[in-house]
């Protein structure tokens, strides 16, 4: 239609039955704006868009082709669906092995290996700081032995993706699968990997550092050029928004914030000669799914184009390597509530929606019992089969990027990328995401939003149900996992008679090789593969990187 | 003018999900409290020590990786071995229903879960200052 008669038609709705409907009520005032802070028109329309200078052409293309506004993959859902995924893992091997098999036997396609909290900080199950917290919330992984007790029985080839949320010690549980798969005698090709391996985030947001940032960026960078040259089907590195959203930033810095971190390991994996269009087409994000629906869908679909856009540039790529980020949706834990918890089920099956509307690869839904414990086997049964529900019986995969076109997602796609992209600009003006942790950037502008968002709920202004709004003043109890209480002993039985029966000359001169590589700019993953395969424990290995590398600290407040 | 209250926020263990606690901190001074946070990763024996020679009256720990019954025992013990069990402890995080009443028969004076408000928070720590120093 003509412009200029839209126009005056909108006018004419303006003038007439809108200022009558104003006249009679007054608008919620929560409707100005979305929770990231950006403005809600009333209406969206043609018009909207064309001032924006929006253009089908290159601000959405077609799925599949630059700029990947519409999805990665040119059928979308048609031929397959996302994987359906949930993450899991506690207590020593045994136990994470009988829940991953449940898991498989009930339709999952892939695992995602959790690993406790003493794993992700480079220490053994029995050092002084582990205590109480071995098998916790994921599982125990002190040495090649403890996973290869994980995988018992379930053939690394057989699944359709192995995902390890391995960080700071990223490199050596890529050294430790390595071993892994030739012992169970695979091909190691026949695996899809993925690791998480975005070190950055645990400085800006969760927390699970253990060297400097420096030579944490080394080690991740390690990962990801080994696997460019030796596995180029596998994904080396999930840049993570995720964590970096649920330590409360907004939408808008969720996605600047992990696309910073982004091209801070990417100009690394450049600077040491890796080939760009191998590396690229492998990356992946890591996002949160939240629970403002509309700004959730749109930020998936600007993250998308606003790194192919960054990256097609700075790395000089040709139009036929795929830029398109792979989506790793993960329903907000942080959006779970403790109150009347059955109602995260709705929750949860609504961000699963958004997920899957914003183009995802693959997809996490929370359980609903979340806010109190790890979850119980029912409940991720539950969560495991809202997705299921929602592929087959909603039609929404019927169609690719059935929402695109909308003239308020667009809208918001736009003011997402145009944003994002401003708080990158001043990331790269302190000198990058290395030089903006230094100087406590991110974690000054989170902490802003977090107690922003806080205060909201506090005053009324965003209502959560059961939490400010329905609130109910008993509760039936709920039932609630408890990790098993004989974990920790029998992990650290395991771990000394580990250490008892190993070759230990062979561990020593594993462990001194290690060290001499750290110290060089040589990939260091083919030596942590010797140091595994000789049973170096994790904490062993971790010792000698820091002899070398140093620790991180974080100060006080 | 009542008196300006110190309290101490803390991280014990391995955790690092320190959202709750930033914003508790936030929110405790704006509340005109005085606020000292310890930052991640501390042990019990440290927070203890700390919370002695900053001379506090509160302990605020968060704990979301459920080492909670560990690690509060550990500094409940602590402070009462260094004659100092006058520090009232708080807590805050992911904490089952049945553990937060366990841990208030320890000692703990209130547990903090998820969806509590700052004014909720407030209150309850004026209330525990207010006891404590009409003993």
């Amino acid at each position: 239609m003509d412009k200029d008669k839209l126009r005056q038609l909108q006018q004419q709705w303006e003038q007439g039955p809108l200022e009558e409907a104003l006249a009679k009520s007054a608008e919620r005032p929560g409707c100005a704006k979305t929770p990231a802070g950006l403005p809600n028109q009333r209406l969206y329309t043609p018009l909207s868009l064309d001032e924006a200078g929006f253009d089908y052409a290159q601000d959405l293309g077609f799925p599949g082709q630059f700029p990947y506004t519409r999805g990665r993959d040119p059928l979308g859902y048609r031929a397959n669906y996302w994987l359906f995924m949930q993450y899991a893992g506690c207590g020593d091997a045994e136990e994470a092995n009988k829940r991953y098999r449940y898991l498989l036997s009930q339709g999952q396609a892939g695992i995602s290996v959790a690993f406790d909290l003493p794993t992700q900080v480079g220490l053994d199950s029995d050092d002084p700081m582990a205590d109480g917290e071995v098998g916790n919330i994921g599982v125990a992984v002190s040495s090649l032995q403890d996973l290869e007790r994980v995988f018992e029985g379930i053939p690394l080839n057989k699944l359709r993706q192995i995902s390890l949320v391995a960080n700071a010690m990223s490199s050596i549980i890529l050294a430790m699968f390595l071993a892994l798969a030739e012992k169970q005698g695979v091909p190691v090709d026949e695996c899809t990997l993925r690791i998480q391996n975005d070190v950055l985030k645990e400085f800006i947001s969760r927390g699970a550092y253990i060297f400097p940032p420096q030579p944490s960026i080394r080690l991740t960078t390690d990962v990801v050029t080994y696997c460019a040259e030796n596995h180029p089907a596998w994904l080396p590195i999930t840049l993570c928004g995720y964590h970096i959203r649920e330590a409360g930033a907004n939408a808008v810095q969720e996605v600047a914030y992990s696309l910073a971190n982004g091209l801070a390991y990417m100009d690394e994996v450049a600077r040491r000669g890796a080939p760009m269009e191998r590396v690229l087409p492998q990356l992946s994000a890591f996002c949160a799914v939240n629970m403002n629906f509309f700004e959730e869908i749109a930020k998936f679909r600007a993250l998308r184009r606003l790194w192919a856009r960054l990256v097609r540039e700075r790395y000089g790529v040709g139009p036929e390597v795929n830029l398109g980020l792979s989506l790793v949706n993960f329903t907000a834990g942080s959006s779970l509530t403790a109150q009347q918890p059955l109602n995260n089920v709705v929750r949860v099956a609504v961000e699963c929606l958004a997920g899957v509307l914003g183009g995802c690869q693959s997809l996490f839904p929370c359980s609903m019992d979340e806010a109190f414990a790890t979850p119980t086997e029912a409940a991720v049964k539950v969560a495991l089969r809202t997705q299921q529900i929602i592929a087959h019986e909603t039609g929404i995969g019927d169609t690719v990027d059935p929402l695109g076109g909308s003239y308020y997602l667009e809208s918001l796609t736009n003011q997402i990328e145009e944003r994002a992209l401003k708080m990158i600009e001043e990331v790269e003006a302190l000198g990058g995401s290395v030089k903006a942790i230094d100087q406590g950037y991110f974690r000054r502008n989170i902490d802003e939003s977090s107690y922003e968002w806080q205060k909201q709920v506090d005053s009324g202004e965003r209502a959560i149900v059961g939490v400010n709004a329905y609130q109910e003043a008993e509760e039936p109890p709920m039932e609630i996992f408890r990790p098993p209480a004989e974990t920790q002993e029998r992990q650290i039985a395991s771990l000394r008679k580990l250490r008892e029966e190993r070759d230990n000359q062979r561990v020593q001169q594993a462990l001194a090789r290690v060290k001499a590589v750290a110290a060089t700019e040589e990939n260091l993953i083919p030596a942590l593969t010797e140091a595994v395969k000789a049973y170096a424990t994790m904490g062993e290995i971790c010792g000698v990187l820091r002899s070398v590398f140093g620790e991180h600290h974080e100060g006080d407040i | 003018m009542p008196k300006r209250h110190r309290i101490m926020l803390a991280k014990a263990g391995l955790d690092g999900h320190d959202r709750g606690v930033r914003v508790v901190a936030m929110g405790l001074r704006d509340a005109n409290f005085e606020v000292i946070y310890t930052g991640r990763r501390q042990t019990p024996e440290h927070i203890v020590n700390a919370a002695i020679q900053e001379d506090v009256d509160a302990i605020g720990l968060s704990i979301l990786s459920g080492a909670h019954m560990n690690m509060f025992g550990k500094i409940l013990e602590l402070l009462r071995a260094k004659q100092s069990a006058d520090i009232a402890v708080f807590g805050g995080g992911i904490i089952p229903p049945d553990d937060a009443a366990e841990l208030k028969k320890m000692g703990v004076k209130h547990i903090f879960g998820p969806g509590t408000s700052m004014e909720v928070i407030v209150e309850a720590i004026n209330q525990t200052m207010q006891e404590r120093e009409a003993r």
